[in-house]
């Protein structure tokens, strides 16, 4: 009987060794995938006894922790213009966190290693340990003109705002938003969890980041990605396309007016773009070719897929098009083109920095608690969507749009500046359209980029989404 | 009487070995309750003294006893048992009373039943001299196995505690009538198989692919005590009490008994079969074991932990059936331990559910780290080898049988919670073995350490020498 007493053992001796080797899976290999599961909330319980850092828009604090008092250990994190600054600066609440208090929490929590030797110091010194300080490179009155803007206006939407030299981004606002002091109580965890529910629960969506997480057609806005094409491909602004008031695509695609661009005859690209001819790009993608167009749209960031900012950014698509139908929709931002605002913004941008797109950033620096800087953003060259010549062809066409003759966004003009922009009017498969604006001012000398989009305005770009625009602009440029 | 010989052990004693690793157990149980006092609040435990007396005192008489009672039995066993008891102690004074909240527990309890344990254990190595006469009771055993296995499911008398009848209220106390089921159960095993082995081991048909023998199957009439077994923990335990954790540990015990009584595979295949398959076949129809199988699958899907969403629906998973929220905090408690443990008192272990039942060991296993719950596990692993040594070192089979069935009874009660709490296998619910809160787990690990002692003491004291070799005289050892 020794023979199977012994392959008992043995067999014994096998489930330990599967129980052994089982918990070294789950505490070594498996522990870090673990502890940052969504569903463990082991470190933001933790985190709330820590001081956290400081999020802060030029000198304001717009997030900051307070002790709670009284017998707590707890921190209360406290949002200045919650509303405003939420679509970027999120929300740190019991369990989870979302925006720039996810994306840079472990500077903000003071767990990242770059602070490692200021952690140690103050634990020699003795003093109480705080997470470091996030400066943002939101200018807070491009921020306020963007919210007040959708605000008067009552409709969904966003709008962004770059720096069109170093790729900062001036503003990120999205509508509807909320107010992240309602679901970041401490204290009454129960009403901040109830409404964090609802918020997740509600059909507008307040906790999308419209500019960086949602896909638009961008419609007409596009033609500025369909004329940067024909112009690098050897056309110039005088170079016509025929221009007719509806192009047989399949099904025909009409004007916005119904009528032909230049009284019947062939249309100037630069004409085109400034009354936002129809045809005439269409004509033009559809002469190019799906492959120059597909190569355009990418070198301007399109297909490059998701980016962080440190924010999430979901992609923006231009499929590579071969049948010469959906191709000339997509040259006018149709069929199957998809960008979301900030993709739009860096269009304007790339133009307005002589063709060089900047890579976008939020977070311009960091501060451990004794006010050194740990880290500060370097400007970095996205990609070079075009040639300086062709950006400043596309400059004065823009220029076109605000302020020619006919017009179709002067409600983008800011007196005694020249702003170049663009006006959109996406069609959409479900309800009115969306009302696009891209632009930048002044003209010459870009200091800014924007791009808003006004969800299901059912009007057209230069109505609706042109005046947050300039809002936006003149915040920037008046400071 | 059957015999057979021996795996021979040297005859020697080790008392002191086994009074200094004892002490070594005490010190580590009392020095971990000085780290989480010191962790937790701050200042050393109260009560240090108290428990220093009392545990010490307790393991120290346990020593004394064995020295003369049993002065030859494995001195590894006592100190393994020991420190597993008191760790399981010290982590209990580290949830309840270093936290101030005793409403669920407490580690005095603990003590206080560890203190009865050991009292029954000491009277079992007392008055059972010789296990082997227990060889002569296999009915009743299997009886009264039997009818513990049922108490619960008397109405009036049986209580469900987390969805499993395995419970008794007798008013002044709750009883797990399982936990000596299974004792009796081995004791019944041992017997009838010993006598059964030879018919047990006849091969009436061959089964063969081509030239290949796969299979031997035994004749139809053998298969009885296969068949009742096999009924009783499906129908009785997985159907009508929802006992799933003893069910799978009655079956495999029943399993590994009856390979080492007649060595051979074709049973551990016929069981095996007739187990999985009647638990796929029952798979439809019983919610409790569809939620066990869920939640240890598909542990992470939203709706089976339960989401702040799938909370909100009434339909979920989770509203409807069960959620998988404890063992999903068990990895979590896990993962934040990781190699080293965030040391006793430093944990967040309270975010496990009922952490201090099954889920004790993921408390280790955040405050120890891998470590601490290495060292456990190789306790635990080391105690069921010796277990087995004694069964290999005594020469009569029934104490074969015996000793070795408990011992993997030991061994495959780990498996079950830790791998369940691990999610080896789905979850079950029983209880590590000296360490989990519980005075009937308690009480039956101390018996089942008792039995083993005396084994041991049997087999590794040396035969009485001849005093005069006259040949005619045979000196019989008793």
């Amino acid at each position: 009987m020794n023979k199977p007493i012994r392959r008992l053992a043995l067999f014994t001796m096998a489930l330990f060794g599967v129980l052994l080797l089982n918990v070294s899976w789950i505490q070594t290999f498996q522990a870090e995938t673990l502890r940052e599961h969504p569903y463990n909330r082991r470190q933001f319980i933790e985190s709330l006894t820590q001081h956290r850092g400081s999020i802060l828009v030029g000198s304001e604090e717009v997030a900051y922790s307070e002790p709670v008092g009284g017998d707590s250990e707890q921190f209360q994190r406290h949002y200045e213009n919650g509303s405003m600054y939420a679509p970027v600066v999120g929300a740190f609440r019991a369990g989870s966190a979302t925006g720039i208090e996810r994306a840079e929490n472990s500077f903000l929590d003071g767990s990242n290693e770059l602070l490692a030797v200021n952690n140690f110091r103050d634990m020699l010194t003795g003093e109480e340990p705080k997470g470091a300080d996030v400066y943002l490179t939101l200018d807070s009155g491009a921020q306020q003109a963007a919210m007040d803007g959708f605000q008067s206006l009552g409709k969904n939407g966003a709008a962004v705002a770059l720096d069109p030299e170093t790729g900062a981004v001036l503003a990120s606002y999205s509508h509807p938003t909320y107010d992240p002091n309602s679901v970041a109580s401490v204290t009454e965890t129960d009403a901040a969890a109830k409404n964090w529910t609802e918020l997740e629960a509600s059909e507008q969506q307040p906790l999308l980041n419209r500019g960086l997480q949602q896909v638009y057609p961008p419609g007409s806005t596009f033609k500025v990605v369909t004329a940067a094409a024909a112009l690098e491909n050897g056309a110039t602004p005088e170079s016509t396309q025929e221009a007719p008031a509806t192009l047989d695509l399949g099904a025909p695609l009409p004007n916005a007016w119904g009528g032909p661009c230049n009284n019947g005859a062939p249309d100037s690209l630069a004409h085109s773009i400034e009354i936002s001819c129809n045809t005439s790009m269409a004509n033009w993608a559809i002469e190019l070719g799906g492959q120059k167009m597909h190569e355009q749209a990418e070198a301007f960031g399109f297909n490059q897929g998701p980016m962080e900012i440190p924010l999430p950014v979901v992609e923006s698509s231009s499929p590579l098009e071969t049948d010469p139908n959906i191709l000339g929709r997509s040259g006018i931002g149709q069929a199957n083109v998809e960008a979301t605002p900030l993709q739009m913004a860096m269009v304007a941008a790339g133009v307005a920095n002589d063709g060089d797109v900047m890579k976008p950033y939020l977070v311009d620096s960091v501060q451990n608690s004794n006010l050194e800087e740990v880290k500060a953003a370097q400007p970095e060259v996205y990609s070079n969507a075009i040639s300086s010549s062709t950006a400043e062809d596309l400059t004065q066409m823009m220029i076109g749009v605000t302020e020619g003759d006919e017009a179709s966004g002067p409600a983008g003009a800011i007196p005694g500046i020249h702003v170049a922009g663009k006006t959109g009017t996406a069609e959409t498969a479900s309800g009115p359209t969306h009302n696009w604006f891209i632009s930048f001012a002044p003209a010459e000398d870009p200091q800014v980029a924007v791009a808003v989009v006004v969800e299901h305005g059912g009007q057209s770009g230069g109505t609706l989404a042109a005046p947050i625009a300039k809002e936006m602009m003149e915040a920037v440029i008046n400071e | 009487m059957t015999t057979e010989a021996p795996t021979q052990l040297p005859p020697v004693k080790r008392r002191n070995a086994e009074l200094v690793m004892t002490v070594f157990a005490v010190a580590l149980t009392l020095f971990a309750m000085v780290e989480a006092g010191l962790t937790r609040n701050g200042e050393m435990p109260a009560s240090l003294f108290v428990y220093g007396v009392l545990f010490g005192g307790l393991a120290l008489l346990a020593h004394l006893f064995i020295r003369f009672f049993a002065p030859w039995s494995d001195p590894l066993l006592l100190p393994l048992a020991t420190l597993l008891n008191g760790l399981g102690i010290a982590m209990l004074w580290r949830l309840f009373e270093a936290t101030g909240d005793t409403s669920r527990g407490s580690a005095l309890d603990q003590l206080i039943l560890t203190a009865a344990s050991m009292a029954v254990f000491a009277a079992v190595v007392y008055f059972l001299k010789e296990p082997r006469t227990l060889q002569r009771y296999p009915y009743i055993m299997a009886l009264s196995a039997v009818v513990l296995l049922l108490l619960p499911a008397i109405p009036g008398l049986g209580m469900t505690v987390n969805g499993a009848r395995q419970w008794i209220n007798l008013g002044v106390t709750t009883l797990q009538p399982s936990e000596f089921a299974k004792i009796a159960l081995v004791i019944f095993l041992a017997g009838y198989m010993v006598s059964k082995r030879d018919v047990m081991a006849l091969a009436s048909r061959q089964i063969k692919v081509g030239p290949v023998k796969v299979l031997d199957l035994p004749r139809a009439r053998d298969t009885a005590p296969m068949a009742v077994m096999w009924g009783f923990c499906i129908i009785v335990l997985v159907i009508l009490m929802n006992d799933l954790g003893t069910s799978l540990m009655l079956f495999g015990t029943f399993l590994a008994m009856i390979y080492v009584a007649t060595h051979r595979a074709n049973w551990l295949v016929i069981g095996l079969t007739a187990f999985f398959g009647a638990c796929a076949a029952i798979y439809p129809f019983v919610p409790h074991f569809r939620v066990r199988m869920v939640t240890w699958l598909e542990a992470f899907r939203p709706d089976v932990y339960c989401t702040d969403e799938a909370m909100a629906n009434p339909d979920s998973f989770c509203n409807t059936l069960g959620n998988s929220q404890q063992l999903v905090q068990g990895l979590f408690a896990l993962a934040e331990g990781g190699m080293t443990g965030t040391g006793l008192g430093g944990g967040k272990p309270g975010y496990v559910p009922e952490v201090q039942n099954d889920f004790i060991f993921a408390a280790f296993g955040e405050e120890l780290g891998l470590a601490g719950i290495m060292v456990m596990l190789l306790s635990m692993a080391l105690l069921v080898e010796r277990g087995m040594r004694i069964a290999l070192a005594s020469k009569e089979l029934f104490i074969k049988m015996f000793a070795s069935g408990i011992s993997f009874l030991i061994a495959f009660q780990t498996f079950v919670v830790i791998g369940g709490v691990t999610r080896v296998i789905p979850m079950t619910g029983a209880t590590i073995p000296f360490v989990a809160k519980g005075g009937s787990a308690l009480l039956s690990s101390w018996i089942m350490l008792a039995l083993l002692m005396r084994m041991s003491n049997n087999a590794r004291k040396p035969a009485p020498q001849a005093i005069q070799d006259e040949g005619a005289t045979q000196v019989i050892s008793r």
